[in-house]
């Protein structure tokens, strides 16, 4: 009864709609044209991140990010704010585990301007010392309040019990109160001399500019951004599923609600597996209202708001996990629901009609998530992330058709297995 | 961009919003009822939220779980969220599949089962969801201000609703609010995206024509007597973060003054996102003053366009040393500021070229679009949203400086502190 959709495949970015070219210094530039609004969006990435940073101060990728924009050599703080926002524009910098993000939305009108500004603070940024401090004092509030998120603490003790002690998802990105807090100017300007560099990095804009006149005017603001040929990332190690299950509980006091997280190290994204994972993961949890886990631990048994399941991706092993926000005294009740719902996505084979709809929901939803400048920018920016290929998302939809049911049971049975994986809960401390 | 927009209604009184956009090929299609918290009173809180998730739980021809899984499987994305005036429900989808998210809403406008059982499994998802928020402490500081900010105007309570009136409700309270409110005359069905408009009008008249029409809704009478001085209230919990939160008596979306409030906001608080993401405010004077000036690890502003008149708020979250007498000080200084001495003409500017740039953000994604023409039709009329940029260039100096005046009177406002409690973050622990 299912019908598949038709999708036109030429709708979804290609080879023949993104304009591109790799600069000598390593950066790649990409451009695709949107004229619907007079607006548009620049993103890209640097290959720096939290898994360049010593584990004592972690954190310091992410300080560093953040105070890019207070300051340059020719650029004040107050400066480099007028100039965004008296354009109605935003200017974000984001340090991610593997890489740094950035990205800016604005006005066409003022797109020459916009990237003198981004490409000013990626290249010559001077941290001031008033600014080290202030922002390390936001971060550390912020820091404050995560100790009492639920969600945050469950997802926290996941990693750590997930991941070594060394592996870069062990510990988050932010840091952590006692490894922000000694964290100096010197330690800034060295890492940001250290791995600060166009290599392998990329700028893709999306919106009302002609593809030709985007790639040409990113090539004359980072034409002249000196690579690091030396520099080398220290490798990460692989990280595999726990042997057997661990659980951890942490207490929050004065909470309404706990956070449950149960998961498992996955797959990296250029892995065979990741796509029979990401329709297994589909299937477990996204699925119309959260799919079979919002089935039964929300519609069946009406224990949560929410319960859904996520595969992350990554260019190493990603974590795959479900969770859920309960009740204290519903958590035992919940954790054996989604752990019973692992399992059997793990021994029996989807039926042939839920799978269809799951694949067909896919293939469908990809142009809705390509309708905004962003949403198009950050799917542009990923194919060269992961060095997919630019006709990755045209080749998705026959890909996703070709998955079938033995091979979603099999990667969620060597994956995410209930009886190897970490149980972790946040919330008020639980009668024993 | 500018194609026409239909605007007809039908015989039964069902309003109906048409616009051809062929950027992508998607279509939206939404029905918004002019019901939400507005509507309820106590013991009854929370009953038009409540009764937007039973519009989930099944008809007879789309029975429990149908929904979801038409939707999705035709490649869309669907949801429904209630509002202090309004309760929409929403499913964009590839645009040859539009039909069927037509089809659901005519069928669920009349046909929902609310079936006890569903209601019952519904009652502990709902408070499930509510002890999601309290888990946040600016939601129960935010909570408790609205509550005080106003004494008689239903908007004084969260549209989720108070842990009572959802402990009490009945499956009968349930239908009986679905039967008054959700009729073709309380409601607004409106079609964006790649579609043939007068062809939309026609599948539109086909499949809601039928439904009879309902009863005059009930007019909600409560108008908020006025404020006699500044309130004050205190909530403590778990944490160690202190928020202040202010609320100010603002008037309704449909007021002459609205237009000036919105740009005294954009140069108080910074530029609004007119839906996600708020763009950078670091050039606001609340910022510049509370997180530059170190007391602050960050500061925003709202201002809800609502039918009846509602707040306009700040949240400032402080830093663990700061001096919430001094922060209190500094941020009614530059309260006060606006009240006694003009913006320049330069800051104003400014303020219209943010908002210009907000407003283009706002139109480039089709779903967004028709988020707009149907949010603007019940605070006000669809001009409200399409006009807007028109009303915001009269708005002089001299007019902000009026509305400061007006509005931001020390005896029209509620301040609200959050104290955390810190012998509970104390207990903070993790054991395994």
């Amino acid at each position: 009864m299912s019908t598949p959709v038709a999708l036109d495949i030429s709708a979804l970015p290609g080879p023949d709609t993104i304009a591109w070219r790799t600069l000598p210094n390593g950066l790649t530039l990409l451009a695709r044209e949107n004229f619907v609004s007079p607006a548009i969006f620049v993103a890209g990435f640097l290959r720096v991140g939290a898994q360049d940073e010593p584990a004592e101060l972690a954190g310091l990728a992410s300080l560093t990010a953040t105070l890019l924009t207070r300051g340059t050599r020719t650029r004040s703080y107050d400066e480099i704010n007028e100039r965004v926002e008296s354009v109605g524009a935003s200017l974000r910098v984001v340090s991610a585990t593997h890489t740094t993000t950035f990205s800016m939305k604005g006005l066409a009108e003022d797109v020459v301007p916009l990237l003198d500004v981004l490409s000013d603070i990626l290249r010559s940024p001077t941290f001031p010392e008033e600014h080290v401090e202030r922002v390390k004092q936001q971060h550390l509030t912020a820091l404050r309040e995560r100790e009492h998120n639920t969600r945050a603490r469950a997802t926290l003790a996941f990693s750590e019990h997930a991941y070594p002690p060394g592996h870069p998802y062990h510990t988050p990105t932010a840091g952590h109160i006692h490894t922000v807090e000694p964290i100096t100017r010197d330690d800034i300007m060295r890492f940001f001399e250290a791995h600060y560099e166009p290599r392998g990095g990329a700028v893709v804009i999306v919106g009302a500019i002609s593809a030709e006149e985007a790639l040409n005017v990113l090539e004359h603001t980072f034409g002249t951004w000196e690579p690091k040929p030396d520099r080398a990332r220290v490798p990460v190690p692989p990280a595999s599923p726990p042997g057997t299950t661990v659980k951890v509980a942490v207490s929050v006091p004065g909470k309404a609600q706990s956070d449950i997280v149960v998961g498992a190290p996955a797959m990296p994204i250029t892995h065979s597996d990741y796509l029979p994972a990401t329709v297994a993961n589909t299937v477990l949890g996204v699925f119309g209202l959260m799919g079979r886990l919002g089935k039964n631990v929300r519609d069946r048994e009406g224990l949560a708001y929410y319960a859904h399941s996520v595969l992350h991706r990554s260019p190493l092993n990603a974590p795959w996990y479900a969770v859920a926000g309960v009740a204290p005294e519903m958590v035992e009740r919940a954790v054996t629901l989604i752990q019973g719902e692992i399992r059997r996505l793990g021994e029996e084979l989807v039926p042939e009609e839920e799978l269809t709809d799951n694949k067909s929901y896919m293939v469908g939803s990809l142009p809705l998530r390509l309708e905004t400048n962003e949403g198009m920018a950050s799917a542009i920016l990923d194919l060269v992330r992961y060095d997919v290929g630019l006709d990755y998302l045209q080749r998705l939809p026959e890909r996703i058709w070709n998955v079938d049911a033995e091979a979603v049971r099999r990667v969620t049975a060597t994956y995410l297995r209930p009886e190897a994986c970490v149980v972790a809960v946040a919330g008020p401390p639980q009668p024993k | 961009m500018e194609n026409k927009l239909h605007d007809v209604r039908l015989d039964n009184g069902l309003r109906v919003l048409v616009k051809e956009v062929h950027t992508a090929p998607v279509a939206s299609f939404w029905v918004w009822y002019r019901v939400g918290s507005r509507n309820e009173v106590p013991g009854m809180t929370g009953i038009s939220h409540w009764v937007e998730h039973m519009l989930f739980k099944g008809t007879e021809r789309f029975p429990k779980g149908a929904i979801d899984r038409a939707i999705a499987r035709a490649g869309g994305t669907f949801n429904a969220m209630t509002w202090m005036d309004f309760t929409a429900y929403f499913a964009t989808l590839p645009a040859q599949q539009i039909e069927l998210a037509l089809e659901i809403e005519a069928d669920r406008m009349v046909n929902s089962r609310f079936e006890p059982d569903e209601v019952e499994a519904e009652r502990t998802v709902i408070l499930s969801e509510r002890h999601m928020y309290e888990n946040y402490p600016v939601f129960l500081l935010e909570e408790h201000v609205t509550a005080v900010a106003l004494l008689l105007h239903p908007y004084r309570h969260e549209t989720i609703g108070w842990e009572s009136d959802l402990r009490t409700m009945t499956r009968d309270d349930l239908y009986r609010h679905y039967r008054t409110y959700y009729t073709p005359n309380n409601a607004t069905a409106v079609a964006v995206g790649d579609i043939d408009g007068e062809a939309m009008i026609d599948r539109i008249a086909r499949a809601f024509g039928s439904i009879d029409p309902g009863p005059e809704i009930p007019p909600v009478r409560f108008q908020e007597p006025p404020q006699r001085g500044e309130r004050r209230v205190a909530v403590s919990g778990p944490g160690s973060t202190r928020y202040l939160h202010v609320a100010y008596r603002a008037p309704a979306a449909t007021d002459a003054d609205w237009p000036a409030l919105a740009v005294l906001d954009t140069i108080l608080g910074g530029a609004k996102g007119y839906r996600g993401a708020s763009p950078n405010s670091r050039t606001s004077r609340l910022y510049r003053a509370l997180v530059d000036g170190g007391l602050a690890a960050g500061v925003s502003t709202s201002l809800v366009p609502t039918v009846d008149p509602y707040l306009y708020t700040v949240t400032v979250t402080l830093l663990p040393d700061s001096d919430p007498q001094q922060v209190e000080e500094v941020l009614f200084r530059e309260v006060d500021r606006l009240r006694q001495e003009a913006i320049t003409a330069r800051e104003l500017e400014k303020a219209k070229k943010q908002m210009r740039a907000q407003f283009a953000f706002s139109t480039e994604s089709i779903s967004s679009q028709a988020y707009w023409l149907g949010f603007s039709s019940i605070i006000a009329d669809v001009d409200w949203f399409t006009g807007y940029l028109g009303r915001l260039h009269g708005v002089s100096a001299d007019d902000v400086q009026r509305v400061a005046r007006e509005y931001l009177d020390a005896t029209r406002r509620t301040v609200g502190w959050y104290e955390p409690d810190s012998s509970a973050a104390g207990a903070v622990k993790s054991e395994e």
